[in-house]
């Protein structure tokens, strides 16, 4: 493949990935509300087109016609920034997850991820730290002390815990022995999954996304009872949306990043020994992928609709003194499969 | 900061979390399934009971005449001071007839207290609860809204003898 065609190419799997990614974020607003709402023996929104499935652009619009409001104490361009950060770190660490085997298109052999990095974890973890400069940023500049406090509580809860997080994804890369997140994947071959070697680092691992994308139990950075809406309380309009679209988007990622790391990523187990032409095995192994995520994203909102929020206290308790241990206790684990089995 | 000594000490299983949070989990996951409370409204509408206490109309006899004798005891009774009768006399057997008789449902706050002093059992409580108006004018409710025929209001009446 020369230059041009790694360009055109890529342009494509950007295009394509990030409207999937799109239509995602506001089909899993409207599934939200749909879930929260069977949890409470509610209906939900079903009124805009056939059992609302048109309310996402119901939405949209009414988020894009209403008046945005600086407050006058804000600092303007970090107040303009904030939200355009948190959408930019959510739609970008997307771009190195990979969600299919490499296929052949027109005679080239085209990978299906956005980019192909060897470093890619480390792509992942950093652009995530970005994440919280966006809330911070945001709660800050307000010139609100509600927003203030939310961005506070925010960088505490997401360092504490992207130290567990790093720590258990180190499990990982001691079985793949690689950062490329398709190596990770090949290396979770057949029943080989990470969630089954590690337990208990795939579940530190996704409480500590719980933690990183704001979800319930953890959302004290939006604790609506204490701090009216937390770090986007000086919101409105389309600032507003870039915020909420940034969350779910997150939650898009977490999950991806769940199934690449812990839950065999794109393999469907044994795909290989069925004899199936290449075409089919690379539809089957996105629609793999696709279910996996959509089952964790399920797992996210259920989540969220059955779990109280933690106390402040009991957050940092929980990070520091159970997730670290245990996610070191996992490492030794792993190093000890290592040595022993040579997995 | 200083915590107070929780009254019940939680057990090895209770702290570890995870069991507690199935536990959660699938009683959510129960009420998913449920069916639901919703009633999908304009679709489908709620039919109160008997004893439901709706607009209050007036009753008309089976040959179109109003049961009414325009005593005036409820709108004596009507603690809002919804309810205006003005009385008019005719050559039937029954002498007196409401000339006019007017309730403004902005005022009605349902109380039911018409019905109950009503000696004729000419007022009832309908089901009916669908009222909503565009301007204060189409709030009043004159005879013409009022009269209902008796053979719509059957159970209500006969819920009324059974309570009095």
């Amino acid at each position: 493949m020369n230059i041009l065609e790694i360009i055109i190419f890529s342009l494509v799997k950007i295009v394509i990935v990030l409207t999937v990614m799109l239509l995602t974020v506001s089909y899993l607003v409207y599934f939200e509300r749909r879930i929260s709402a069977w949890a409470q023996n509610r209906l939900g929104p079903n009124r805009v087109g056939w059992e609302g499935v048109l309310q996402p652009f119901a939405d949209v619009l009414k988020l894009l016609l209403k008046e945005d409001i600086v407050p006058e104490v804000a600092n303007k361009p970090i107040h303009t920034l904030a939200p355009i950060m948190a959408l930019f770190v959510a739609f970008t660490t997307y771009a190195v997850i990979p969600f299919g085997p490499v296929v052949t298109i027109f005679g080239f052999h085209v990978p299906l991820v956005v980019a192909d990095v060897n470093i890619g974890i480390l792509y992942v973890l950093a652009l995530t730290s970005l994440g919280v400069y966006a809330i911070t940023f945001a709660g800050w500049s307000s010139g609100s002390k509600y927003s203030l406090l939310g961005g506070i509580r925010s960088s505490a809860q997401m360092i504490s815990y992207e130290i567990s997080m790093g720590f258990s994804v180190a499990g990982v890369l001691l079985i793949s022995e690689s950062l490329r997140p398709e190596a990770i994947v090949q290396s979770q071959a057949g029943w080989m999954w990470n969630a089954i070697i590690q337990p208990i680092g795939f579940i530190t691992f996704v409480v500590s996304a719980f933690a990183e994308t704001n979800r319930l139990p953890f959302d004290l950075p939006e604790a609506e009872p204490e701090l009216v809406g937390g770090y986007h309380t000086e919101y409105s309009s389309m600032k507003f949306a870039g915020f909420f679209l940034a969350e779910y988007a997150n939650m898009i990622v977490a999950s991806a990043m769940i199934v690449t790391l812990y839950l065999g990523g794109w393999q469907f187990p044994y795909l290989e020994t069925f004899g199936l032409s290449s075409t089919l095995f690379a539809i089957i192994s996105v629609i793999t992928f696709m279910v996996k995520v959509a089952a964790l994203l399920f797992f996210f909102i259920w989540v969220r609709w059955s779990l109280p929020r933690f106390r402040y206290d009991q957050l940092m308790n929980l990070g520091w003194k159970v997730m670290f241990p245990l996610s070191l206790l996992n490492l030794i684990w792993v190093a000890f499969l290592v040595m022993v089995f040579k997995i | 900061m200083a915590v107070k000594k929780r009254e019940k000490d939680l057990t090895f299983w209770e702290k570890i979390y995870i069991p507690e949070i199935v536990k959660g989990l699938s009683l959510t996951m129960k009420n998913m399934l449920k069916p639901k409370f919703t009633m999908k409204y304009p679709e489908e509408k709620f039919i109160p009971p008997a004893s439901y206490r709706g607009r209050p109309v007036l009753v008309q006899e089976e040959n179109g005449e109003e049961r009414c004798v325009a005593c005036g005891l409820c709108s004596r009774v009507c603690p809002a001071l919804a309810i205006e009768v003005q009385a008019g006399e005719t050559d039937r057997q029954k002498e007196r007839y409401p000339e006019k008789f007017e309730i403004n449902m902005l005022r009605c706050i349902f109380c039911g207290f018409c019905e109950e002093v009503c000696p004729e059992e000419a007022i009832v409580m309908s089901k009916d609860y669908e009222l909503a108006f565009t301007n204060r004018e189409d709030a009043i409710y004159g005879k013409d809204k009022l009269l209902i025929p008796v053979r719509q209001l059957q159970d209500r009446i006969e819920f009324l003898r059974s309570y009095k």
